[in-house]
């Protein structure tokens, strides 16, 4: 009900403001602080702040979609929306096939969670979630990789000890550990920082949003929106 | 590296042997090739074993189903629904968090929370209830004359069973059962994708097959490849139990014969 | 949406519970079970006709109609439809987007493939980049029933080419006799009889249809398992006024209860039909029906 309701409203504005106005933000929706769907059914977290500020300053009309972390990146291409605002980090794959704004956050360390903070990596069982930049990390270290298809699994892989420790992102592991779980000293610096991917084909859309976080850059709003989400450091 | 090279290195990665990382940079034609069909093997033990095991369960399953005798009829029938009426990425969530608790009971479970083992036990009692259904089927459509002329010939019990009832009902099913396998072969590819973890980047097919479309985001390369080697197995299991069949019909005599082959999807 | 609802934390047992599943995100999955039901109510028709059509197409007297017809059932058949979902939708939506390129910007002078990205005219986009989020919604729904009326078309087809076989031969010889022309033979004799034949292999296919509902998140189509599994992680209070720990066997078990249930209802159904189906039919089970009758 709810969609069809800010439907109507998209639609109505759309039809004083043109066509080529409405601008489709594609984001997965399970990732937590970054992006994820709060009690009322909506994207919520840091990324829907962030996308909605920038829009406005953009003055475009934005309109949030839902898609699977696999194939967010076929679906841009193909033209299913016109960017990514999904806790991506810029990586040299990546930017080969699309382009990256400017990074709204610095790099995110990946960090480690286990049972007990003397574990030790090289003997021990990783898990990551599979084909994400720490899975290849992992792997190019040698150790013993498992591979979970959710970051949830993860982390249940470590309570239930099938795994000794599990590499993830910081934030999203701090939302994790609690009182039988800890956060290991030791970091690992893999990604580079994130920012929304748009289509190569589409340099002058991504001026605009470009522009928008730089402004939000110099005016420090964006810092405050790292604060209040706690998904990164502050530029 | 040519070829060649990329098939000795990644030919058997999916056991564990050859080069202990998987392709980057670069991904050539070859490597999906190579990887992909490297996943396959996974694909294959999983299909063969689960349906050689599973067929002596589903023989007892239909058994069971058709006794007049609800001790056996009743968990029989129960064990079919279960596994036929819930989709199979349910039972390997299900059956992983199961084994996952047994493990701290003993020791004796470690290996089920390994795909190999645990994904197998899924698969054989999934495929089990699927071909028991059918073969029960097929017990009901046998000829009451064949029955019949059994009783006539004084024959009973476990003879008439293993001699008259098991290769009709084996004939009537066969077809169904070709399909069958065709399905579980194709439903192996769940085991890694939602169902059990990959340990040391050892998967199947769909498993390399979504490691290259994550890594050059392209799926219209690895997924038709991994389609590929399906249509291909397909075909080999269908030349197989084609195969069976003809073995299973060979006393009929030609015309009905063929009639029995024009029936495929009767009972499954 | 009850309006002792606004301050969980302070709530326990039931009314927390009453609270905790009538959340918008709960409203969602409730929703989802009707967007999986009402998929299938039109997935089921269309697929048959699909099958209906490849398989009269298998038996056209025409080449390379009857190699299509083959040709569709034996490539689709082959393949894990979970291979087929991963890929098939983009390349669907970029054939309709395409086509629709062609015919409404025929003075287009970029290339429609730069590198990896596919770029059509704003007014070929499908829907148009400007349509309110329902209209995307109710386009990838299609685009879902389109996808799983080819995958299971396939396999209807098969089902109904060895349904349309299994038709005595004398049923047609004996309406060719009485005149008709293979035409005719088709729709008045054939058709109407090869149901009861087809219907223990179509029923199956439908109680497949059913358990291939989890893969519609591949779809773009977000489905029960995806709610039940959304809902069923851990939730910590950072993010949601219910935190709880890792649900996932309650909504997974919520999920068995449905299919069960759903498997059951579909298994009363079809046997009623095929009761009916079996009425004055030239088979052993109508026979063993007039029998009792008489």
């Amino acid at each position: 009900m709810k969609s069809l309701i800010l439907g109507t409203a998209a639609l109505a504005l759309s039809a004083g403001m043109g066509l080529a106005e409405t601008v489709r933000l594609g984001t997965e929706g399970a990732y937590a602080p970054w992006n994820f769907v709060n009690d009322a059914g909506e994207i919520d977290g840091f990324e829907r702040e962030l996308g909605d500020e920038l829009c406005k300053r953009a003055e475009l009309t934005c309109e949030w979609v839902k898609n699977d972390w696999d194939s967010i990146i076929p679906n841009l291409v193909s033209g299913n929306y016109d960017t990514i605002i999904a806790g991506m980090s810029i990586t040299d794959e990546r930017d080969e096939v699309i382009d990256f704004t400017q990074p709204y956050t610095p790099p995110d360390p990946s960090a480690y969670v286990a049972q007990s903070a003397d574990i030790d990596l090289e003997s021990g069982v990783i898990a990551a979630q599979a084909t994400t930049i720490q899975a290849a990390f992992v792997a190019e270290q040698g150790w013993t990789l498992v591979e979970f298809a959710t970051p949830e699994e993860t982390v249940a892989a470590v309570r239930n000890g099938e795994a000794d420790a599990v590499l993830a992102d910081k934030s999203f592991l701090d939302t994790v550990v609690g009182d039988d779980l800890v956060m290991l000293e030791k970091t690992e610096a893999l990604g580079g920082g994130v920012g929304m991917g748009f289509r190569e084909s589409d340099a002058e859309l991504r001026g605009k949003f470009d522009a928008a976080i730089q402004s939000m850059k110099d005016d420090g709003s964006l810092n405050e929106l790292i604060a209040k989400w706690e998904v990164s450091s502050q530029w | 590296m040519s070829c060649v090279e990329t098939i000795q290195a990644y030919a058997f990665r999916s056991l564990g042997i050859g080069e202990r990382l998987l392709p980057r940079g670069e991904y050539t034609l070859c490597e999906h090739f190579t990887l992909i069909g490297s996943g396959l093997i996974w694909n294959v033990y999983f299909g063969a074993l689960a349906l050689t095991t599973g067929f002596f369960l589903a023989v007892a399953l239909a058994v069971g189903k058709s006794s007049p005798n609800p001790l056996w009829r009743k968990p029989a029938e129960w064990f079919i629904f279960l596994f036929r009426g819930s989709p199979l990425f349910i039972q390997f969530f299900f059956a992983y968090a199961c084994f996952l608790s047994l493990k701290s009971v003993s020791s004796f479970f470690d290996p089920f929370t390994s795909a190999w083992l645990g994904a197998l036990v899924v698969l054989f009692f999934n495929t089990a209830a699927y071909s028991g259904e059918i073969f029960y089927g097929a017990l009901l459509s046998i000829p009451k004359g064949d029955i019949e002329a059994a009783d006539a010939y004084g024959m009973s019990g476990w003879t008439r069973f293993r001699r008259i009832t098991f290769p009709t009902m084996l004939r009537l099913a066969w077809p169904a059962y070709t399909n069958e396998a065709i399905f579980l072969f194709h439903a192996t590819t769940l085991v890694f994708f939602s169902g059990f973890p990959a340990w040391r980047q050892q998967g199947d097919a769909l498993y390399y097959a979504s490691y290259f479309a994550d890594k050059t985001f392209n799926p219209f390369v690895p997924y038709p490849i991994l389609a590929f080697y399906f249509i291909l197995l397909t075909l080999v299991i269908i030349a197989i139990f084609g195969a069976v069949n003809k073995h299973l019909n060979k006393h009929l005599p030609q015309e009905r014969r063929r009639k029995f082959r024009l029936r495929p999807n009767l009972i499954r | 949406m009850f309006s002792y609802c606004t301050d969980p934390s302070t709530l326990e047992g039931l009314s927390w519970l009453s609270c905790y599943l009538t959340t918008g995100k709960h409203l969602n999955l409730y929703i989802s079970v009707v967007v999986v039901l009402v998929l299938l109510a039109i997935t089921a028709p269309v697929a048959l006709l699909f099958g209906f059509g490849a398989a009269s197409a298998a038996r056209s007297k025409f080449l390379p109609l009857r190699w299509f017809g083959k040709g569709y059932t034996s490539i689709v058949r082959g393949v894990p439809d979970i291979a087929f979902f991963l890929f098939f939708v983009i390349a669907l939506d970029q054939a309709f987007e395409w086509m629709r390129h062609k015919v409404k910007c025929p003075d287009w002078d970029q290339p429609i493939r730069q590198g990896i990205d596919f770029v059509v005219c704003d007014a070929a986009k499908l829907p148009l980049s400007a349509s309110p989020q329902w209209v995307h919604e109710t386009y990838g729904f299609f685009l879902a029933v389109l996808t799983f009326s080819i995958v299971f078309g396939a396999f209807a087809a098969n089902v109904l080419y060895g349904a349309m076989r299994a038709v005595p031969r004398a049923q047609i010889e004996t309406a060719e006799a009485y005149g008709m022309t293979t035409r005719q033979a088709f729709w008045r004799i054939l058709v109407p009889q090869m149901w009861v034949y087809a219907l223990p292999g179509l029923s199956n296919l439908w109680m497949v249809l059913i358990k291939a509902t989890p893969l519609l998140f591949l779809l773009g189509v977000e489905d029960i398992v995806y709610w039940a599994r959304e809902l069923g992680g851990t939730k910590t209070e950072r993010f949601t006024e219910y935190p709880h720990p890792n649900w996932h066997v309650w909504y997974f078990a919520a999920l068995l209860v449905f299919y069960l249930c759903f498997t059951k209802v579909s298994e009363v159904v079809l046997a009623r039909i095929m009761k009916r189906l079996t009425k004055g039919q030239a088979t052993a089970g109508g026979e063993a029906q007039r029998k009792a009758a008489a």
